[in-house]
């Protein structure tokens, strides 16, 4: 018997209520997701239908206008803006769809700012940062300003920023969207490797086909509300799971 | 990392860090030469109280400063300050205003400053050429250097005319300035009785008293034994010379008043432009923040901004001011620059910093770290 991995982030019914009076729009409907070590999961669904918002609940930068959300062990739900701080300090990675990496930073810097504001300092830190800048494949960029780098190499910063500090989860919010196919796919291996070889929860909001093949988990959001899951079964490889997906949805 | 980031920051945009510059820099030379010349004003309106070697100064009742010492004084006076207990030396000092009458025609006024070196109450100071034994000779007079042409002469040696007599230049003397723009002219004690004709008549005694005496004390009772006049002590009588010329003739409000408003111009062009670098790297900002930095972190990097920019400012600006001091030595007015004055306008300048900063934190307590996922 193998033993189920514990969730390192659960959400349960998780509700998010947007606008205010007559504007008020509910983005997630109830949403429940619970993400485990070792596996690379994608939020999937169209534009629209609440996918970003509710990776900005999953990681704790929006608050949920109700059900629960426990990271690590600790409910957030009363938590105020600097103890969810400290939780994305400790337990979290972000990347970003635009990178958003600091122009005036090197590389190198970029990833070191993410040990800093942890408290990490020091020839450690900056041999850290080194390491998985090379780990990512741009050892010979360190110095790089991001004006300097392409598309691709900027995506691999922001994925060597995400986990230069070992977090237990890494959020992506569409990784792949400002990537051609190359980088995109060389992206998603990235993710795809630091799931499985370092045991983190990797979720990745996207509606990019082509990563598909990395998932081991498609969880899929339209209207605020999840409406369908499907795990890669033991021996089916990407192409198979992506046909899998389509199938079950043309049966509905 | 917060240092690197607040310098990048900088440096990034330099046509604002060059605004925000000008704007500290401006401030500070405001500043620095505005206080200055306060000071340069105060030093120059209590020289001579300064050099004065008393405890207690005896002056006609509502005596308005060392120039305007109003009525004469009798050796009425001299003898009961001396039979008071704690007296040691009661010295005569004369200053009044004279016409003072250039060898080539024309006049101008002179503080004439009578005085006997030798009672050890006020001699010339800053001599740079002869001496207090010259000045004792007939006739003879010493001015500053800086008033020569406004005087009509061209050294030792000239002769011009003192309200009754005829004076020669015989000592002079270098940066002792007058605020009045009236030259002090230091001469002897009776003569300068003998120029305005006055008699025994005095303008200010000067008091010193016996080693351990309670100058309080002292000063207690000679109040109540002269009646008419008023004794101070030396700080009281620099105090209301400092009142009579800086604030009831509104040079010192000016002053300071400018000083005043360089502080207010800096804080404003440097609140401006730190608040403008802040809301341009505001996606940054928030982009810390999502990645889990606490609010401090994001505060110190703005601080960090504004310490640089104080830093910067500060020595380009105060660089300035050295400069101008330079260039002001041999002015009517000169500039002074003390070492404390120079730690308070840095610290003026870290705090105007500091407060320019305020803006641009508030800005950023507003952030949601949501726009992250919005770009």
């Amino acid at each position: 018997m193998i033993d189920q991995p514990q969730p390192v982030l659960e959400a349960i019914d998780i509700v998010k209520e947007l606008g205010s009076g007559a504007g008020k729009v509910r983005a997630v409907k109830g949403a429940s997701l619970a993400l485990v070590p070792g596996e690379l999961t994608l939020l999937m669904g169209p534009s629209g239908s609440g996918k970003t918002t509710l990776l900005s609940i999953l990681g704790c930068i929006l608050s949920s206008t109700s059900g629960s959300l426990r990271v690590a062990g600790t409910e957030t739900s009363n938590l105020d803006s600097e103890e969810l701080a400290d939780l994305r300090r400790k337990h979290m990675g972000f990347i970003f769809q635009s990178y958003n990496l600091f122009p005036t930073l090197t590389a190198l810097e970029n990833v070191r700012i993410a040990l800093d504001v942890r408290g990490q300092k020091g020839f450690a830190a900056s041999n850290r940062c080194e390491e998985v800048l090379r780990d990512v494949g741009l050892a010979h960029r360190l110095r790089s300003y991001p004006g300097n780098l392409s598309g691709g190499e900027q995506q691999r910063v922001a994925v060597a920023r995400a986990i230069a500090s070992s977090p237990s989860i890494v959020l992506a919010d569409e990784p792949t969207a400002a990537l051609d196919g190359e980088n995109g796919h060389a992206v998603m291996a990235l993710l795809a490797r630091i799931a499985k070889e370092q045991k983190r929860s990797v979720l990745a909001v996207t509606h990019d086909p082509r990563t598909l093949s990395y998932a081991d988990r498609v969880v899929r959001i339209e209207d605020g509300r999840i409406v369908g899951e499907e795990r890669r079964p033991d021996g089916l490889d990407a192409p198979e799971i992506a046909d899998l997906t389509k199938r079950r949805k043309a049966h509905g | 990392m917060i240092l690197t980031l607040a310098f990048r920051n900088l440096f990034h945009d330099r046509i604002r860090l060059a605004v925000t510059l000008i704007g500290i820099l401006f401030s500070i030379v405001l500043v620095a030469v505005q206080l200055g010349l306060y000071l340069g004003a105060s030093k120059m309106i209590t020289s001579n109280i300064d050099h004065a070697n008393a405890d207690l100064w005896i002056t006609v009742y509502g005596a308005k400063s060392f120039e305007d010492g109003g009525m004469l004084l009798t050796s009425r006076e001299r003898h009961q300050a001396l039979a008071t207990p704690g007296v040691k030396a009661v010295i005569p000092l004369i200053v009044r205003f004279a016409e003072w009458r250039k060898p080539e025609g024309g006049s101008t006024r002179v503080v004439l400053v009578g005085t006997d070196a030798e009672d050890g109450g006020l001699e010339p100071f800053d001599l740079v050429e002869g001496s207090w034994e010259d000045i004792k000779a007939p006739e003879a007079i010493a001015v500053d250097r800086t008033y020569f042409n406004e005087l009509g002469i061209k050294g030792v040696g000239d002769t011009a005319q003192i309200a009754n007599g005829r004076v020669r230049i015989r000592a002079v003397t270098d940066g002792v300035r007058s605020f009045t723009q009236s030259p002090y002219a230091y001469t002897t004690l009776n003569r300068a009785r003998a120029l305005f004709g006055d008699g025994d008549g005095t303008t200010f005694y000067l008091v010193q008293t016996v080693p351990g005496a309670d100058v309080k004390q002292v000063q207690q009772d000679l109040v109540n034994r002269l009646e008419g006049a008023e004794v101070l002590t030396k700080e009281e009588f620099r105090d209301r010379s400092l009142k009579q010329w800086l604030f009831r003739t509104g040079a010192g409000v000016a002053l300071i008043g400018g000083a005043l408003l360089g502080i207010l111009v800096g804080t404003v062009i440097v609140a401006q432009t730190l608040y403008s670098s802040t809301k341009d790297h505001l996606g940054e900002f928030a982009t810390l923040r999502a990645l889990g930095s606490s609010s401090g972190y994001i505060y110190k990097v703005i601080l960090a901004q504004a310490g640089i920019s104080a830093i910067v400012g500060y020595i380009l600006g105060i660089s300035i001011a050295l400069i101008i001091l330079v260039l002001s030595h041999n002015t009517a007015l000169p500039m002074v620059m003390t070492p404390a004055l120079a730690f308070w306008l840095f610290t003026l300048t870290v705090g105007m910093c500091a407060i320019s900063a305020l803006s641009a934190i508030m800005k950023v307590t507003k952030i949601d770290p949501a726009v992250v996922f919005n770009k």
